[in-house]
């Protein structure tokens, strides 16, 4: 069961005094995130942005009625903070952090999948209901309420394609950033079932890029009817050459697998348009929707 | 993080698996006197971070120490697949009956190690994947438990295994399993692994590092030295010195960007217009004036590169310290390339005002930006 946010979801943020948990939560709290706690383990008793701090997510949970957590916290640590997220029933928990080992991560998302509960990430965005909730670290600029999910593995990238959405006035309902990592706790096909039963989201936008086949997976799921609505893709990648990681840590070509090519092909096959460029997404939705 | 076969050979021999008998030389004098205290024939192996070195001659054989100081003397300096021989290993060869393949790979889709074993040893896996898939036998390990040596022995028998030698390649796979998890294995494989009349030996081994986790593995890193295990190019190394994220690629434009994913993307438009990228250069978030500096600096130094193009969509990013960065880089290094930058987002005002004080346009779409970098260098 994938559970996201919106304008109800109570949200605590862990990892909060350090640099990036205090920039971003000012902005989330900006644009009307309901931030309610926040935890770093030494820090109980201050406040950042008027968001009271505790030592432990239990001390919080005393206190707060809260549903979400967003995990700010370096990479050593992090996996311990998604436990005491885990232990105290949050759902969903939202992993920043970028450059998790990948065994920390296989044991945690394992852990999570098994209690049902919504890891997104590592490396990723987060996740934004547009004009109700963001959680995450994306600019809420680009954004705006409108009909199109977006699904993704790059951060900037969907910054740039969400932008063109929004410019052409189809705009986003709700956008998933999947993460930039080999390992993550949502996969294109889990947020494709949430998508398929989401009355605001009419078309999906798939953002990949090399390395993995989660993308090939996703094609093979849409071509068996999994998925119903419009869908268009990106795949970021194309130059890439094999054995060589480009930036993030799932974005690699190992051996034969993992290519731009063999991306587009299995979509293109499920009927899914793949736009050539960043900017024809939003021009290949916009006749799928006219 | 890839190791040599000698390195991952140290490992695997802390957990106990079998290995032939040999050891590691940079001289062809170390070769000799290695193969007089092994006593018998030898193999002379390349030490190189890449594969298919047996076909490209990476791999000879001596009878001798006199032969093993000739061919290690042939091997050392010379060049395997691209790569230059800094190191031999040489081991007591191994007279082997047949060839077998075990490995334990983190699989992106189950998220969770795979054990993998099958009876075409020597070859790569991926081309017995292709050749022949159903001869894979493959077992995911569920992260919250452990590989029980029932398991592995199921898994042998497949691969047709019998007797005490299933009972070896078991006990082989389960501490193949253990050191994958112990050393944050991307990939960890016995291949081949050899059945011999004195029994199961891994003639071969790799090991890859989760770059992520080698902040649990820093006395690796002493031991072996860090620069000995990256397989990075000359300049993907001072990129690293300079704590840039770089991938040399053979064009000629320059190419920076902000985002792994978008920098792709950069990339791949400006090679769809018919140029061609000389590397992939990711500023990452928020990146302050100084590092945009170091990074368009390090471009402009790069006499491979002939235009640079820039790509940037601000969100925690500030385009005036991208601006200020890239207006102090061309006063710091005093050559002037060809330069397009497109820009948008935070501060993208103040970020275009200094640029277009410093004689640099900048524009709104990066499809556009692309475009105008390749028609710049256009007409050869």
């Amino acid at each position: 069961m994938v559970r996201f946010v919106d304008g109800e979801t109570r949200v605590l943020v862990q990892g909060i005094t350090g640099r990036q948990g205090r920039f971003h939560t000012k902005l989330m709290l900006e644009y009307g995130t309901r931030i309610v706690a926040g935890v770093t383990p030494g820090k109980g008793g201050e406040s950042v942005e008027g968001v009271p701090v505790y030592d432990t997510v239990a001390e919080a949970m005393d206190r707060h009625r809260i549903d979400a957590s967003i995990i700010f916290v370096p990479a050593p640590y992090a996996p311990d903070a998604v436990y005491e997220a885990l232990d105290a029933g949050l759902d969903p928990i939202v992993v920043i952090t970028e450059g998790i080992a990948v065994r920390d991560t296989m044991m945690f998302v394992a852990k999570a999948r098994r209690s049902g509960v919504t890891i997104i990430g590592p490396n990723t965005p987060g996740v934004i209901k547009v004009g109700e909730c963001k959680l995450g670290i994306m600019p809420a600029s680009v954004f705006k309420r409108g009909r199109v999910g977006v699904i993704s593995r790059s951060g900037t990238l969907t910054y740039e394609i969400a932008d063109h959405i929004s410019s052409i006035g189809l705009g986003e309902s709700t956008c998933v950033g999947l993460g930039g990592d080999p390992i993550t706790g949502l996969d294109f096909i889990d947020v494709l079932k949430w998508f398929e039963d989401d009355p605001e989201t009419e078309a999906v936008v798939l953002i990949g890029e090399i390395g993995g086949d989660a993308e090939e997976r996703a094609a093979e799921f849409i071509a068996e009817g999994g998925f119903t609505k419009p869908a268009v893709a990106y795949i970021a990648g194309r130059t890439a050459i094999p054995g060589k990681r480009m930036g993030h840590a799932g974005a690699i070509i190992q051996g034969e697998r993992g290519t731009a090519k063999s991306k587009i092909e299995a979509l293109e096959a499920a009927g899914v348009p793949v736009a050539e460029k960043p900017r024809d997404v939003a021009k290949l939705l916009k006749e799928l929707l006219s | 993080m890839r190791l040599l076969e000698w390195q991952a050979k140290e490992i695997f021999r802390e957990y106990g698996i079998p290995l032939p008998r040999g050891r590691v030389a940079k001289t062809p004098e170390e070769a000799r006197n290695i193969a007089e205290e092994i006593s018998g024939p030898v193999a002379v192996k390349a030490q190189i971070p890449v594969g298919g070195r047996g076909k490209a001659g990476g791999i000879r054989f001596a009878e001798t120490p006199e032969e093993a100081w000739k061919v290690a003397g042939e091997l050392l300096g010379s060049f395997v697949r691209g790569v230059e021989v800094k190191m031999v290993l040489v081991e007591e060869k191994l007279s082997i009956e047949r060839e077998l393949y075990l490995g334990v790979v983190v699989d992106r889709s189950s998220r969770a190690y795979t054990a993998l074993a099958t009876s075409e040893g020597g070859v790569e896996i991926e081309e017995v994947a292709a050749r022949s898939p159903e001869k894979i036998i493959r077992m995911t390990i569920d992260p919250l438990e452990e590989l029980r040596p029932h398991r592995a022995r199921w898994m042998v028998k497949q691969i047709g295994l019998e007797g005490r030698r299933m009972l070896s390649a078991a006990d082989i796979l389960v501490k193949l399993y253990r050191l994958a998890v112990e050393m944050d294995a991307e990939l960890t494989e016995i291949n081949p692994l050899a059945v011999t009349p004195d029994g199961l030996m891994a003639a071969d081994a790799r090991l890859n590092i989760d770059d992520n986790a080698l902040w649990r593995h820093r006395d690796l890193l002493e031991r072996f030295g860090e620069s000995e295990l990256l397989d990075l190019t000359e300049r993907e190394r001072e990129a690293r010195r300079l704590g840039l994220t770089y991938v040399e690629l053979d064009g000629e434009i320059g190419i920076i960007g902000n985002g792994a994913g978008l920098t792709m993307a950069t990339l791949d438009t400006v090679q769809l217009y018919g140029g061609r990228p000389a590397n992939f250069l990711d500023l990452g978030g928020g990146a302050p004036a100084e590092r945009v500096e170091v990074a368009v600096s390090f471009l402009l130094s790069d006499p491979r590169v002939r235009a640079i193009f820039i790509n940037i969509l601000g969100g925690i990013t500030r385009c005036d310290e991208v601006a200020r960065g890239i207006i102090a880089a061309r006063e710091r290094i005093g050559v002037d390339k060809p330069m397009v930058v497109r820009m948008i987002g935070t501060r993208e005002e103040e970020g275009r005002r200094l640029l277009e004080e410093a004689g640099i346009h900048c524009l709104d779409s990066m499809e556009e930006a692309a475009e105008r970098v390749v028609s710049l260098l256009g007409g050869d």
